[in-house]
């Protein structure tokens, strides 16, 4: 027996209803994992990798014209 | 002829006296204590700049390291006015360097706070420094 259009068009409309309720089940589940490794506050968030390289050439001269305290 | 000779070598005498009086200004040598306490690992270069205390001190270190540092952000401070840069951010771009320049033996700090002691290998640097 060959199911009407009607039902074909019900029961797909029914299987997009369960999918979208579990996307939204498991979307809603926020999942925290242990960490694992101890947490480091980095207190330098305000030295930025561009500003070191900047910086570098008249670091390394400090250094070299000051040496005695280096 | 004599006084030619006389002159010239009273010219001579005088480029090597300037020479003897440059050399030390040049090249400024460390205080001997301070040398000792970097070879015996006593003292060590952190990320941030400074000198730190790898062994609990002694009154003579740490008044030692203490004038060093004070003196060191002193430099800091100046550089970081000339180039538009906190004394942070130039502190920490030298202290990049110094960790470089520790000769095998010495200690310097690792990012994650341990003392390591300087070998024939590149140190362990922030993942910032150049």
């Amino acid at each position: 027996m060959k199911p009407s259009a009607d039902k074909v068009r019900t029961a797909t409309w029914a299987a997009a209803a369960v999918a979208a309720m579990m996307a939204t089940g498991l979307g809603g589940c926020v999942q925290i994992d242990t960490p694992t490794k101890p947490i480091e506050i980095n207190l330098n968030i305000n030295i930025r990798q561009e500003i070191v390289y900047r910086l570098d050439g008249d670091a390394k001269q400090l250094i070299e014209q000051n040496s005695e305290i280096f | 002829m004599t006084a030619r000779f006389n002159r010239l070598a009273a010219a001579g005498a005088a480029l090597v006296g300037a020479a003897l009086l440059a050399a030390p200004a040049a090249q400024a040598q460390r205080d001997p204590a301070y040398q000792a306490a970097r070879q015996a690992g006593q003292v060590g270069e952190q990320p941030d700049g400074y000198l730190g205390h790898v062994t609990p001190p002694t009154p003579e270190i740490r008044a030692l390291v203490l004038d060093i540092n004070i003196k060191r952000k002193d430099a800091y401070t100046r550089s970081a006015a000339s180039t538009g840069a906190t004394v942070e951010q130039f502190a920490f771009t030298s202290g990049c360097n110094l960790i470089a320049r520790t000769q095998p033996g010495e200690k310097y700090q690792a990012p994650d706070g341990r003392w390591l002691t300087r070998d024939a290998s590149s140190p362990v640097r922030d993942p910032r420094c150049p």
